[in-house]
């Protein structure tokens, strides 16, 4: 007993609040979408999404239990151990798996359901924080590069395999711990430079003009700088290699994208080209987020998510609840929960002497910010469609469970800081 | 090496949060679009029609009434595979249109599997009935019941008008946004012009749907909904038995009927030969039919009462002498000699006065008559002085309701012609005309055009002595029991009341012993006025006005027979007829009827 009052006394109690007010506020408004009016059934009620997500809730308050007794060296000593589960996990599943709206991700256990890929996040994380970690890794060595992408490349092409490309993607958000690592930011700028001309090029109909823009710049910055062959035949390449990315672009919507993913970015560009068709998820979400005004049309008062015009409403399209229901200003206090609990995670891996927990603090706040990002900003036409869930809001077990395994082995290994010899 | 790492993180956090803020601004607060979107999204207005009014005769007969009919409506997502020979055979359609229906709901805008499209429209009560056994063979297929009009019987068709599916071009022009596509609307007649009082005013439920278009409750538990007002009942001066009895008189002929109670403007029959049945312009039937009677060469759609323009004939010559007596130009003692040079006469008198011309219609003796207003001597210049005659001429004659529409309720009234300087300014190309140009006007032939309404508004003026009410056929509109206000406004003639005395005399005479003899009744003193109309090369066309009784006038009328010689003959009998059978109920004389009906009224060759 006096052992687990010292370790609740040590967990990071602002965390748990954010915690558990988000958890709470997904629960309500995975009440407000499936609500009718009609039947008047209670939010309790098990056949309705809102009474099974309170049975997910209960039973991640036991997972979180589970994950405090047990000894903070489990996760770092496991940590390999899990990920070549998970490995097997994945691989097992497109065979004995089960197909789950198009997606074969999920194992079934009895009459639930479980999807491994939700579960790889924090063995990944573990893993990535080992390696980091381990004696003698240098973030500038080549080959310890190679198998930093290999451990998070490998789950992630499994996952592709199973045609789940959100959860998949969630993988790249490492980028960041490797950065905050020591990694060269130059990874990230290419990364992004390269999705922004991806864009551009879609919203710019005559790829002439960008060729031209880049042609003007290069000799602008040839004339402007210093006349050195070696600047000179970098510059030269880049930009020969970004025209290459704009040429690149029509053969990669065209035959690299499957059709379904194609339209999902079309309809980014442009909603009102099919508002029926490819165009209906971000076109009526953004009808029902934009509806709410700026204090909303009150709790169960929703008319677009209750009457099921938004798709995956309690899953992906939570958001639009909020926006509807609570306007303006309870989007204002969901963006700002997650904030303040990304800023918290940092805080906390910052204070970390130990390079392991630091590294699993990064992992876990890429992977909560890559869904925030996302989720947001598809909900709101800023992103295409990815179908990944928004942390501890969208109706799920499996993704309520991953986020909360995530999220409390890191307050777990927080808890006993102290105790831990620094190690560089 | 990681300086500042952790901050940049932090940042970029921050910054896309700040992003979404505003993105979420600008979609919540600033662009109301999306809130508009949202409720034409989910907000359903339900049009609750009301029932249209009903249309009565004046003594409170049903004349239209509203009968309910049957659409055909497919729920798609609950359609099985069915028996379509048999489908065919009960709703009695071909295979290819059960294709084509199919075919054409597949390809609207608004096409739903869950949302219930209107499949046949317009099954009538009987057709139900055959239908509705066979039902729970077809799932998927529900009957919805509507209203639509009904005839108590086929009689006063062109004035009632009917009832349609609104046209594009009128939706478009509909200042009101009232209609929708597919709503009904009161076309010509009464059904048209009354519309705004027999559509009453529609009410609305404002119900919540779903994706699906499946209505999931009242929006605000109905505080906005509104009900229906039913359509106001019209009572019309119309007596369907005289009505009725009209169109047989008429039956094979052209031409028209009208009668009017003086006193009142009131119409008390409108005819138009020939009518159709009303009742073929109503449900599922309504286009095929309304092809062949627009078709017709008959022209059945043409009221001829207020759109046929015809040139009066003798009657005018009633109003020719009002105008002279008025002028001072003659006295009811003024002879003029039967010269019969410039214009030929019947009859073997020589020297009649006012009321022996009109008895005999003595042409020269009015074309004295017209030389005597037109050309009074105020001006040497005999051009000029016609002109200055004529002017004051057609101030009488347009006093009588000529010339212009007399603004009855319905729609489509002509205006017919009463000759104006400016006129023949127009038909002489500007080049002088003199009396001598024009003296045909005298006899009610040359310019002059007539429709047949103010033929009968003229007898009712003189019934009146000397005033009318503007002929109307609605006279009680719902619950206030009143006309429209311009029906209770009486239009005086610029002629002395006095002077219609020598008119109803001549009138009187005229029936008595004069041409219009077959129109004599036996205590019923009836005054009236024949008239032979010429038509070259056709036979002339017959008129007669008429009014009874001689004091106290009850009936006004006019009658019109095309082509059919004397207006002595079949117009002054059907005249008769329908004088005696509004005042006495029947009629008493089977050898006229007959003699209508037989239709033999021109004199062999």
């Amino acid at each position: 007993m006096k052992r687990e009052d010292s370790i609740s006394g040590s967990l990071d109690w602002p965390t748990i609040g954010l915690y558990l007010a988000l958890v709470f506020l997904g629960w309500i408004n995975i009440y407000a979408v499936v609500y009718d009016e009609g039947v008047h059934q209670p939010i309790f009620s098990l056949t309705l999404n809102s009474g099974r997500q309170l049975v997910f809730i209960v039973a991640s308050f036991f997972i979180i239990m589970g994950i405090v007794i047990l000894d903070m060296r489990f996760y770092e000593t496991f940590a390999y151990v899990l990920y070549g589960l998970i490995l097997v996990l994945l691989f097992l599943v497109p065979i004995i798996g089960k197909e789950v709206g198009g997606n074969k991700a999920w194992i079934g256990i009895g009459s639930f359901g479980v999807q491994p890929s939700e579960f790889a996040k924090f063995v990944v994380a573990l893993a990535v924080a080992k390696y980091i970690s381990s004696v003698g890794f240098r973030m500038d060595n080549l080959r310890n590069q190679a198998i930093l992408f290999g451990i998070i490349g490998l789950p992630m092409a499994l996952i592709l395999f199973q045609k789940d490309t959100g959860t998949a993607l969630v993988f790249t958000s490492f980028i960041f711990v490797f950065f905050r690592e020591g990694m060269s930011p130059f990874l990230m700028i290419v990364g992004i430079c390269a999705a922004a001309i991806f864009i551009l090029t879609l919203l710019i109909p005559n790829q002439l003009y960008l060729h031209g823009a880049i042609i003007t710049l290069l000799i602008l910055l040839i004339g402007f700088g210093k006349k050195k062959f070696k600047r000179i035949a970098i510059l030269t390449v880049g930009a020969v290699m970004i025209m290459g990315v704009i040429e690149s672009v029509d053969y990669v919507v065209t035959d690299v994208l499957k059709p379904h993913q194609q339209n999902r970015v079309k309809a980014l560009i442009n909603p009102d080209v099919d508002p029926l068709g490819f165009g209906w998820n971000v076109t009526q979400s953004k009808i029902a987020i934009g509806s709410g005004g700026f204090f909303g049309k009150g709790f169960l008062k929703g008319t677009q998510t209750k009457f099921d015009f938004v798709p995956e409403q309690s899953t992906d399209f939570i958001f639009c609840t909020i926006g509807e229901e609570h306007g303006w200003v309870g989007s204002l206090v969901v963006v700002a929960l997650f904030v303040a609990l990304l800023l918290r995670i940092i805080f906390i891996a910052e204070r970390q002497k130990n390079r392991f927990t630091r590294v699993y603090a990064y992992s876990i706040a890429s992977i909560f910010f890559f869904h925030f990002a996302v989720n947001i900003g598809m909900t709101v036409g800023l992103f295409p469609v990815i179908g990944i869930p928004l942390p501890f809001f969208s109706y799920g077990g499996s993704s309520l469970w991953g986020f909360t395994i995530l999220l409390f082995i890191l307050l777990k290994l927080d808890a006993h800081r102290g105790q831990v010899l620094q190690r560089i | 090496m990681n300086e500042g790492r952790k901050e940049i993180l932090q940042i970029v956090i921050v910054l896309v949060a700040l992003v979404f803020l505003v993105k979420l601004f600008f979609i919540q607060v600033v662009d109301d679009r999306y809130a508009e979107l949202s409720d034409s999204n989910a907000i359903l207005r339900q049009t609750e029609y009301p029932v249209r009014g009903l249309i009565k005769d004046r003594h409170g007969k049903l004349i239209v009434y509203n009968t309910p009919e049957f659409n055909l409506e497919v729920l798609l997502k609950d359609v099985k595979r069915f028996d379509s020979a048999k489908f065919c055979a009960v709703f009695e359609i071909s295979r290819e249109e059960l294709r084509k229906k199919f075919k054409e709901m597949k390809a609207r805008k608004e096409y739903s599997r869950f949302k219930p499209t209107l499949f046949l429209s317009q099954l009538s009560t009987t057709d139900f009935a055959k239908v509705q056994d066979y039902l729970d063979e077809f799932p998927g297929f529900y009957v919805q019941p509507r209203t639509t009009r009904a005839y108590s019987s086929a009689a006063l068709a062109n004035a009632l008008g009917y009832v349609s599916e609104i046209s594009k071009t009128k939706l478009e022009n509909d200042a009101s946004k009232i209609y929708k596509q597919g709503d009904y609307i009161g076309q010509s007649g009464i059904e048209g012009f009354y519309e705004e009082q027999l559509r009453g005013t529609r009410g609305v439920r404002i119900k919540l749907r779903n994706v699906k278009g499946i209505i999931k409750g009242s929006f605000k538990d109905g505080a906005y909904d509104t009900l229906s007002i039913p359509g106001q009942d019209l009572t019309t001066g119309i007596d369907l038995e005289l009505q009725k009895y009209g169109e047989y008189l008429m039956g094979g002929k052209s031409g028209s009927v009208a009668a009017i109670e003086p006193s009142s403007g009131e119409i008390l029959a409108l005819v138009s030969g020939p009518s159709y049945d009303p009742n073929l312009l109503t449900g599922r039937r309504y286009s095929s039919n309304f092809r062949l009677i627009s078709s017709d060469t008959n022209k059945p759609l043409f009221n001829r009462p207020l759109m046929a323009q015809y040139r009066p004939g003798s009657i005018f010559k009633i109003a020719q002498a009002m105008t002279a007596l008025q002028e001072g130009v003659i006295t009811p003692e003024t002879r003029i000699r039967c010269d019969r040079t410039l214009i030929d006469c019947h009859g073997d008198h020589t020297n009649e006065d006012l009321r022996g011309a009109i008895t005999n219609s003595c042409n020269p003796y009015f074309l004295g008559v017209l030389r005597r207003m037109l050309n009074k001597g105020i001006i040497d210049d005999p051009f000029k002085d016609t002109r200055i005659g004529l002017a004051e001429w057609d101030k009488h004659i347009m006093s009588f309701g000529f010339g212009k529409p007399l603004g009855i309720d319905l729609p489509n009234e002509k205006n017919g012609l009463v000759p104006t300087p400016e006129m023949y300014d127009q038909a002489y190309h500007n080049r002088p005309w003199k009396f001598s140009n024009i003296y045909s006007i005298a006899i009610g032939e040359g310019e002059n055009l007539v429709v047949p309404l103010q033929m009968a508004n003229f007898v009712a003026t003189i019934a009146n002595r000397g005033y009318y009410y503007a002929p109307h056929i609605v006279k009680a509109i719902g619950k206030d029991q009143k006309p429209l206000p311009q029906y209770l406004i009486r239009h005086y003639t610029t002629i002395d009341s006095a002077n219609f005395r020598v008119a109803i005399d001549a009138m009187q005479r005229v029936v008595d012993a004069g041409t219009g003899m077959r129109a004599k009744l036996r205590d019923i003193i009836v005054c009236g006025k024949t008239g032979t109309v010429q038509n070259d090369p056709l036979p002339d066309h017959a008129v007669f006005i008429a009014f009874a009784p001689r004091e106290n006038p009850k009936i006004a009328i006019s009658v019109y027979v095309e082509d059919s010689g004397q207006g002595g003959r079949s117009a002054a009998s059907i005249a008769s007829l329908m004088i005696e059978k509004y005042l006495l109920g029947h009629t008493n004389r089977p050898y006229i009827e007959q003699y209508v009906m037989n239709g033999k009224f021109l004199d062999p060759k």
